[in-house]
């Protein structure tokens, strides 16, 4: 089975050399598209064949000489295998259609297939130089799509971002690995696991990976560049990489904590829970007052994380705990809602890429009445609104329930940290989700719904059948795993199995298909049956209703409480839907201000509202960091202007440092 | 397998029943205070009779969710109904879903009811749309913690298992479920959009909330929401009974005669409630939209200090 997959990554390799090579001719668009959706579909079956199946190793000739290629397929890896491949093979599904709309496809067709060869490298890398040169690779690869779009205003400065932040976390995952490699310089992962680290290696190890994965999935306060950079790209493009990159990122974290660490103490955990907690809500809350609609999607993106995040931190808490069942539910629920993530925010991203392409804008405030002109993409986008927002029966919903209940599992932990950063994370959790609804509420009204606001959303038109048969996969997928929940927690027993040593119950077997986490008579959640109750009384009230009372419809002129007016100019717009909620939460957290600039009587000049709102993480870390580094570099430059001499003395004094510290080293 | 059945759609078809009775019942309480005679107790039901008679009138550019959207709401408040324990625990589809999940599925139902307000493109739907996603982002994660509240001292979400354990096991009095009750309390106001937060009389465009998404809708479809919201008001008011007061509650697998007492205490306590709710609705004022915050976010730090207080210590 494993041998499959560096197949599909040299197939990758080959598809982004053809994409080069026939960048500008038509066929090129299907040749690379069509051959990453069958790899992606390869994948996908593998990855679910080896979640189950035994691990497996390989050995390449490849990489530096001495050391060889070490590949290793496991459940972990096969589960997040499967997750690519399904992100990919949508994305490129999508782009068959979407690709015909691209400017300069020679600044996308060679990088999309190497972007994806590059994340299935990491998924099966099993030692250090491995690993690290495919995560640099994913980030090369995606940098140059997120900078393929360099005209756009912007664009430049979010890939400068997201270069340095790449840089970053490489930076920091080579770190965490060189604190695992430890005193013998081990190379492959075996052999870090096989080690004992003492207590500081782990927390300096743990510290590295979390800044390192977190950065590279958007971990707040490392979230900084998402927002900008994922918009950025192509639309498929920002699916890959708000759907999968980000799971990438949360594998490397994965594999580092719970496989090569074997667990870390609980003061790390309390870390994760409360970072995820935090990032969940101000992500959801910047989502919420955002305007371009990808950027929107992105902020999510945050908030999703965040939460996956708080899964991670709960079964990291229970292990160091001696809790494995809990670690189990926990780690389970977190990976779901990775999942889960991956499926309605790669529809989300596919719907905001046909609006843009049918209107020409990003910005919502622009956009009105699309559900008219764009039905199936409408349809599919309100799918994916309902589930992104928690609300069942959808899948958002049942594994967002999943953590809930880790969280209720057990109250009784020994740590004070843990005993107030679980109960803050339920309330912050609860607090996102509620907020994630008015969000969705929010993009899919302005929209989707109303009035169009300008001509070209007028005259949007529906997409093409490649990009809605894409949309519409998905939207199927959304809704069948949050039918079939149980499916996906025994599809994942495996992986809790080999990173907690435990699993959940068997839910397959269930009557009626419930999902039951722990025992019945604690908790348990019927998504089939719900949908089926709340289709059968809907369907019940509309044939009693119309049969008792009266089937006739009449269409008129709106009501507007007696005084329609004709221009689309008096709806809400996102701006002022948006503003309650900015009121109440957004001035504390965002110092968001408006100012009313009225002139005086007789002043011709028009009144003016300003807003202004501030990050406060940019604020608070970026900006001294930024002014930091441009101190020093301003005040160093002068030694890029001395003599010969001076910097051979430089050179002799390093050496003089150096030896004095051996000498006293020893 | 068919007398639990029947029983199950006993409970459906009573909530179904009462819930408009109950809304008679606070509208004739506040009127009484008024000293108005008020409408009768079965007014809402002709209403609901007259609309339903009545031609829909729909605006022209309304969207096929704007059809969908009253049975939607319907639908997801009248399973949610269905999921709280009235008369009876242990009912045959009580497993479906837990407190969670029927908290859940009223935010479909108010998810459904805010893109609807959306849909025609006026002001009012706008306006009552945004309100109400900021007084939701609010009540809604109330609303879990007082579930997490309840749950970890039942040691179970599941609402029939509450209500057993509350029924059976010494709970007694304990500083949490004080909290939870007051939060719960704000939260059944704050949802059913009563007075401080709402005026369900009222038709002042801008003082208002839920009338102002339901603008545009008339006949048919107006009657499901005017049914949904008497239904809503029934389930908060079920959910406090049967998490607080779960007397005369039949437990699981209880004899019909347990049944009987249950279905005669049921609608004794739903009396109570509506009392309640109709004098404190007169004895108190409405606020302005901007202070509402401070009310729901009360009940959510209620909420948080009552799931503290229990990790802290479980005999809180």
């Amino acid at each position: 089975m494993i041998a499959i997959v560096p197949g599909c990554i040299a197939i990758l390799v080959a598809l982004g050399v053809a994409g080069a090579i026939l960048a500008r001719a038509p066929v090129g668009r299907w040749i690379v598209y069509g051959g990453c959706l069958l790899v992606g579909s390869t994948s996908l079956v593998a990855g679910l064949i080896a979640i189950g199946g035994p691990t497996e190793h390989l050995v390449l000739p490849l990489g530096v000489p001495w050391i060889g290629m070490h590949l290793r397929l496991d459940s972990l890896s096969g589960f997040f295998l499967a997750l690519l491949g399904l992100g990919a093979a949508g994305a490129s599904l999508f782009a068959i259609g979407y690709g015909r709309h691209d400017q300069e496809p020679q600044r996308i067709l060679p990088f999309y297939p190497l972007f994806l060869a590059g994340m299935h490298l990491v998924l099966l890398a099993d030692d250090t130089f491995t690993f690290l040169f495919a995560w640099e690779f994913m980030s090369a690869t995606s940098w140059a799509l997120v900078v393929a779009q360099h005209k756009d205003e912007g664009n430049a400065h979010a890939a400068f971002v997201y270069l340095v932040m790449a840089v970053f976390s490489g930076l920091a995952m080579l770190l965490a690995f060189g604190m695992l490699a430890g005193a013998a310089g081990a190379y492959t992962f075996d052999a870090m696991r096989a080690a004992h680290p003492t207590a500081g290696v782990v927390a300096a190890a743990f510290a590295f990976a979390l800044i390192g994965a977190g950065s590279k999935a958007g971990l707040v306060p490392l979230h900084v560049w998402l927002p900008l950079a994922h918009p950025a790209a192509p639309s498929p493009v920002s699916a890959l990489m708000s759907g999968v990159m980000t799971k990438i990122a949360i594998y490397g974290f994965v594999r580092v904590v719970f496989d090569l660490l074997g667990g870390v103490p609980w003061w790390a955990a309390t870390i994760v829970a409360i970072l995820g907690g935090i990032g969940a809500v101000l992500g959801v809350l910047h989502a919420t007052m955002e305007r371009d609609l990808k950027r929107l999607l992105a902020y999510s993106t945050v908030e999703n994380i965040g939460i996956v995040f708080v899964g991670l931190g709960l079964a990291m808490a229970f292990q160091a705990n001696g809790f494995p069942t809990g670690a189990a539910l926990a780690l389970t629920a977190a990976l779901f809602h990775a999942l889960n993530h991956t499926l309605f925010k790669s529809l989300l991203f596919f719907g905001a890429g046909a609006v843009l392409h049918a209107t020409g804008t990003r910005d919502i405030e622009n956009l009105g009445g699309l559900i008219k002109r764009m039905p199936v993409t409408a349809a599919t986008v309100l799918v994916g609104c309902f589930a992104i927002s928690a609300l069942p029966p959808m899948n958002g919903f049942a594994s967002e329930w999943l953590i809930f209940q880790a969280i209720l599992l057990r109250p009784e932990l020994p740590q004070w940290g843990l005993k107030l950063a679980i109960p803050a994370d339920g309330a912050l959790l609860a607090l996102a989700a509620a907020l994630a609804a008015a969000c969705f509420v929010r993009a899919f009204g302005i929209a989707f719904l109303g009035r169009p606001r300008t001509p070209a959303a007028e005259q949007a038109h529906e997409t093409d059948i490649w990009s809605r048969a894409a949309m519409g996969i998905f939207a199927g997928l959304c809704l069948l795993t949050g039918l079939f929940p149980g499916a996906i927690i025994d599809l994942l027993a495996p992986v809790a199995q080999a990173m907690t040593g435990a699993r959940m119950p068997v839910q397959t077997g269930d009557p009626w298909l419930t999902t039951v986490p722990v025992a019945s008579s604690r908790s348990s959640y019927n998504g089939l049956l719900l949908f089926l109750f709340v289709a059968a009384s809907g369907g019940l009230a509309a044939m009693v209703v119309r049969r008792v009372g009266s089937a006739v419809l009449r269409r008129v002129p709106p009501w507007d409480c007696g005084f329609p007016d004709p221009s689309p100019m008096t709806q809400y717009t996102a701006a002022s839907m948006g503003q309650p909620i900015e009121r109440v939460y957004g001035t504390a957290i965002f110092r968001a201000r408006s100012t009313v600039d009225m002139p005086a009587p007789g002043d011709m000049r028009p009144a003016r509202l300003t807003r202004t709102r501030s990050d406060p993480v940019w604020d608070a870390v970026y900006a001294p960091l930024g002014r930091c580094v441009t101190f020093v570099s301003s005040h160093l430059n002068v030694l890029q202007f001395l003599t010969i001499r001076r910097y051979l003395g430089f050179v002799f004094g390093a050496l003089i440092v150096l030896l004095a510290a051996l000498a006293l080293w020893q | 397998m068919i007398a639990p059945l029947l029983v199950q759609f006993a409970q459906m078809l009573l909530v179904l029943a009462l819930a408009p009775l109950l809304t008679g019942l606070v509208r004739k309480v506040k009127a009484r205070l008024q000293r108005r005679v008020g409408p009768p107790l079965v007014q809402p039901y002709r209403d609901l009779r007259r609309l339903m008679g009545k031609d829909a009138v729909m605006a022209e550019n309304a969207s096929w969710l704007f059809r969908v959207a009253p049975y939607t709401i319907f639908a997801c408040t009248w399973v949610a109904a269905a999921l709280v324990p009235t008369f009876a625990t242990g009912l045959m589809f009580s497993w479906t879903g837990d407190l969670i999940v029927v908290a859940a599925l009223l935010g479909t139902a108010r998810f459904a009811l805010s893109l609807a307000a959306l849909d025609i493109g006026t002001a009012f739907g706008g306006i009552g749309a945004s309100r109400e996603a900021m007084i939701a982002s609010l009540a809604e994660p109330a609303t879990i913690l007082i579930v997490f509240c309840v749950a970890l001292i039942a040691g179970s979400t599941q609402l029939s298992n509450i209500a057993d354990h509350m029924l059976n096991a010494h709970v007694g009095l304990r500083v949490s479920l004080a909290l939870a009750l007051v939060a719960l309390i704000v939260v059944t106001l704050t949802e059913n959009a009563r007075i401080p937060v709402d005026n369900p009389a009222t038709h002042l465009e801008l003082t208002m909330v839920h009338e102002a998404m339901v603008l545009e809708y008339s006949g048919r479809h107006l009657a499901m929401i005017e049914l949904s919201v008497s239904l809503k008001l029934l389930v908060y008011i079920s959910i406090v009974a049967c998490i607080f007061f779960p007397v005369g509650l039949a437990g699981a697998g209880a004899g019909p005669l347990a049944m009987a007492v249950g279905a005669a205490v049921y609608p004794i306590k739903l009396a109570i409630g509506g009392v309640l709710l109709g004098i404190f609705e007169m004895s108190i004022a409405k606020m302005r939209v901007f202070r509402l915050p401070n009310f729901v976010g009360a009940a959510l730090m209620l909420g948080l200090l009552g799931v503290l207080l229990l990790f802290v210590s479980r005999g809180m």
